[in-house]
C-alpha cells in the first residue's frame, strides 16, 4: 500500500486560500467530467433558449410591435439571452438537490476539503455551462441575421449577462439547499415563466397596463435586458420610468444585491446542514 | 489504553424526539466496536455526529484525539466514513470517483490515481473501467462506497451498515478488508443489523436503544450476561414435563433462570461445565422419566440482543 497519509501543512492563510481555489476547481471538474460523458445534456440545456428564440421570432414576431420601430429580432435576442441566464436557476437547483439526495454533499462535507469548495465549485461549473449556453444562443442569433453593434460593447453585454447568471445561480443554490424535494424543482420551473413574462424580455414594459408596467420595469431581469439591448445597439424606446432610465445601474445593482443576499443565505444554510 | 473514540454525554434532539439521550462510548485504539440497535435507535445519528455531519445539542466527542466539534477539519483528516446510503457519483466511473475523492483529500494527481487503482483492486472493482456507477449492481456500488471511505487509510473508520445488500462473497470481502485495516492499526466503529457480523469482527459490542446505551461488552460477555447456555430436552410423557424441568434444574445447577416446560419440551438454563448433560439425563433416568432428545444450546448473540432490546417481547410503547 502506498503511504496515503495526509499531506501536512495547511494551516497558513495562504495555503488555505490556495486549497479553497484548488478544491473548488476539483469539484467543478466533476461537472466537466459529466459533460464529457454526456455532451448531449449540456447541448439540450443550451438549445432550449434557441428553440424559444426561433419560436418567438418566426411564429409570434410578425405581430410584435417594437418600441422605436426596430426589428423584433434585435429586440428579442437580448431578452432571450437574459432569460437564458434566469432559466439557469433550474439547472443549479436540480444539481444541488440531486447531490444532497444522493449523499454526495454529505460525502464532500465529511472530507478534509475546503468547505467553501462545495458551493464555489457549483458556482464555477454553472458559470462555465452558462458561457456555453450564451455562445450557442449568440451563434443562433447571428444565424438568423441579428448583428451586435460592436465587439467591445458586446463583451460588456456578456459581462452583464453573466452577472445576472451569478445572481440566479446563488438563488438556485439557496433554493436547492432549502429543499430535499425534487417536486420543488418542478415548482420553480413553472414559476420561472410568469416571472419571465412579467418583464421586458418579450415585449416592451411600456406596452403593459399601468402597474404591471412598473412591476415589469423593476423586474430584476429588466435592467439587464434594457442595458444589453442598448449595448447591442437595439432601440430601447423612450417613455419608460426611472427604472428604464437607469437600466445600467439596475443591471449591475440587482444582481449584486441578489448575489450578496443569497450567497450569504446559502453559506448559512450550508453550515446549518449540520444541525 | 489510549482511546481512538471517546464520546461523553452525547445528546441530540429533533423537535421533540430525543434521538440520542446521553450516549457514552469508548473505543480502544486498534479495536473494532459494533454499534447495534433496532431501526431508529440513533445509530446513524451517532455516526453522523462523530463524523462532523451533524452537530449535537450537548456532549463531547473526540476522534483520534481530535475534538470533533471544535476542529472538524482536523478530525476529517483522520477518519474515513462509509455512510448508510451509498454516496458516489452515478455518472462517473469507479476510478473517476475515487480519483475525485482522493484529490479532495489533497493528494496530488499521480498519488491520487495510484491510490484509486490500489483501492479498486482491494474491493474487487479493478475490472470496471469507465463504466458509469449508474450501471453497477447495488453490491458493486456498496464496495465502491467502502473504497471511498478508505482513501487515506484512516486512523478511525466509520462504517454504517457496510454490508447491507451485499451477497455473502461481498460481505466476506468487506470483512477481510476491515480485518486487514485493523491489523494495520485502524480503529473501526461499525453499525450493523447482522449479529454474525458483530460476532465475526467486533472486539466490543455496544447496544443502542431509544438513544441510550443499554448494554456493552465483548460478544461473550453479553451472551453470558443474559444467562449462558440452555439445555433443551424432549421428554416422553408430557404429564411429567414440569417435574422433569424441576429435576433437571437441580441437577444442572445452572445460573438463576426459570426452567420452562411446554408440552414435551423442557428448557433449562445451564452453566457449561464437563458432565452437565450426563448429570441431567441421569437424574431424569433415576426418576423414571424417559428422555427422547437432548440438545445443549449456547446462547447466541442474536438471543442476547433480542433480550436486551426487548424485541422478542411484544412491544407496547408507541413510537414517538
Ligand atoms: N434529520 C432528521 N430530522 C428529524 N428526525 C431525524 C433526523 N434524522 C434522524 N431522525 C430520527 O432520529 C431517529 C434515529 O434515527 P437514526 O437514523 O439515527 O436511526 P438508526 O439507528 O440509524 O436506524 P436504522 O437502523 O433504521 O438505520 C429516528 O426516529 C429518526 O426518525
Ligand atoms: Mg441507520
Amino acid at each position: 500500500m502506498t503511504a496515503a497519509t495526509h499531506p501536512a501543512g495547511e494551516t497558513t492563510v495562504g495555503a488555505r486560500l490556495r486549497w479553497a481555489v484548488t478544491d473548488a476547481l476539483t469539484v467543478a471538474g466533476r461537472d466537466a467530467a459529466h459533460w464529457r460523458r454526456q455532451p448531449a445534456a449540456l447541448l439540450v440545456n443550451a438549445l432550449f433558449p434557441v428553440l424559444l428564440l426561433l419560436m418567438f421570432v418566426y411564429l409570434l414576431g410578425g405581430s410584435m410591435a417594437v418600441p422605436g420601430g426596430g426589428d423584433y429580432r434585435d429586440f428579442l435576442v437580448p431578452g432571450m439571452l437574459a432569460l437564458a441566464m434566469v432559466f439557469g436557476v433550474e439547472a443549479t437547483m436540480t444539481a444541488v438537490v440531486t447531490d444532497t439526495a444522493r449523499g454526495i454533499t454529505d460525502r464532500f462535507r465529511s472530507l478534509p476539503m475546503a468547505p467553501s469548495a462545495v458551493v464555489a465549485g457549483r458556482c464555477l461549473a454553472d458559470l462555465a455551462s452558462s458561457v456555453v449556453g450564451l455562445v450557442v444562443l449568440l451563434a443562433a442569433g447571428l444565424a438568423i441575421g441579428w448583428r451586435p453593434a460592436g465587439i467591445g460593447s458586446a463583451l460588456a453585454a456578456v459581462g452583464l449577462l453573466l452577472l445576472l447568471r451569478l445572481a440566479f445561480l446563488w438563488i438556485g443554490i439557496h433554493l436547492g439547499l432549502l429543499t430535499r424535494d425534487p417536486a420543488a424543482v418542478t415548482a420553480v420551473q413553472i414559476l420561472v415563466w410568469p416571472f419571465a413574462f412579467l418583464s421586458n424580455a418579450f415585449v416592451a414594459a411600456s406596452s403593459m397596463p399601468g402597474w404591471l408596467a412598473t412591476v415589469a420595469e423593476w423586474n430584476p431581469l429588466a435592467g439587464t435586458v434594457t442595458a444589453v439591448r442598448d449595448l447591442f445597439g437595439a432601440p430601447v424606446g423612450t417613455g419608460g420610468g426611472w427604472a428604464t432610465e437607469h437600466a445600467t445601474l439596475l443591471a449591475v445593482g440587482w444582481p449584486v444585491v441578489l448575489t450578496v443576499v443569497f450567497a450569504t443565505l446559502s453559506v448559512r444554510r450550508f453550515q446549518a446542514l449540520s444541525s | 489504553m489510549t482511546m481512538a473514540i471517546e464520546v461523553a454525554g452525547l445528546t441530540k434532539t429533533y423537535g421533540t424526539t430525543v434521538v440520542l439521550d446521553g450516549v457514552d462510548l469508548q473505543v480502544a485504539r486498534g479495536s473494532v466496536c459494533a454499534l447495534l440497535g433496532p431501526n431508529g435507535a440513533g445509530k446513524t445519528t451517532a455516526v453522523r455526529v462523530l463524523t462532523t455531519l451533524t452537530r449535537p445539542d450537548a456532549g463531547r466527542v473526540h476522534v483520534a484525539g481530535v475534538d470533533v466539534l471544535r476542529h472538524p477539519r482536523a478530525a476529517r483528516r483522520r477518519f474515513g466514513l462509509v455512510g448508510q446510503q451509498p454516496a458516489v457519483d452515478d455518472l462517473l466511473g469507479a476510478r473517476q470517483n475515487l480519483v475525485l475523492f482522493a484529490r479532495l483529500h489533497h493528494l496530488d494527481r499521480r498519488t491520487a490515481r495510484a491510490r484509486a487503482d490500489e483501492l479498486l483492486e482491494q474491493v474487487g472493482l479493478a475490472g470496471t473501467g469507465a463504466k458509469p456507477v449508474r450501471q453497477f449492481s447495488g453490491g458493486m456500488r456498496r464496495r465502491l462506497d467502502v473504497a471511498a471511505g478508505l482513501v487515506l487509510a484512516p486512523e478511525v473508520l466509520f462504517l454504517d451498515e457496510p454490508t447491507t445488500g451485499l451477497d455473502p462473497a461481498g460481505r466476506r470481502d468487506v470483512w477481510d478488508t476491515v480485518r486487514a485495516l485493523v491489523a494495520g492499526g485502524t480503529t473501526v466503529l461499525l453499525t450493523t443489523q447482522y449479529l454474525e457480523e458483530a460476532e465475526q469482527l467486533a472486539d466490543d459490542v455496544c447496544v443502542l436503544d431509544g438513544g441510550r446505551v443499554v448494554a456493552r461488552g465483548t460478544p461473550r460477555e453479553l451472551t453470558a450476561a443474559i444467562g449462558g447456555d440452555r439445555l433443551e430436552l424432549v421428554v416422553g410423557d408430557p404429564a411429567r414435563a414440569a417435574e422433569a424441568a424441576r429435576l433437571a434444574e437441580r441437577a444442572a445447577g445452572g445460573p438463576p433462570g426459570a426452567p420452562a416446560a411446554d408440552g414435551v419440551r423442557v428448557t433449562v438454563p445451564v452453566s457449561r461445565r464437563p458432565g452437565v448433560v450426563g448429570a441431567v439425563v441421569r437424574a431424569l433416568d433415576e426418576a423414571g422419566i424417559e428422555v427422547d432428545d437432548v440438545v445443549l444450546r449456547p446462547t447466541t448473540l442474536d438471543e442476547a440482543y433480542l433480550r436486551i432490546t426487548g424485541a422478542d417481547r411484544t412491544r407496547t410503547e408507541v413510537p414517538a
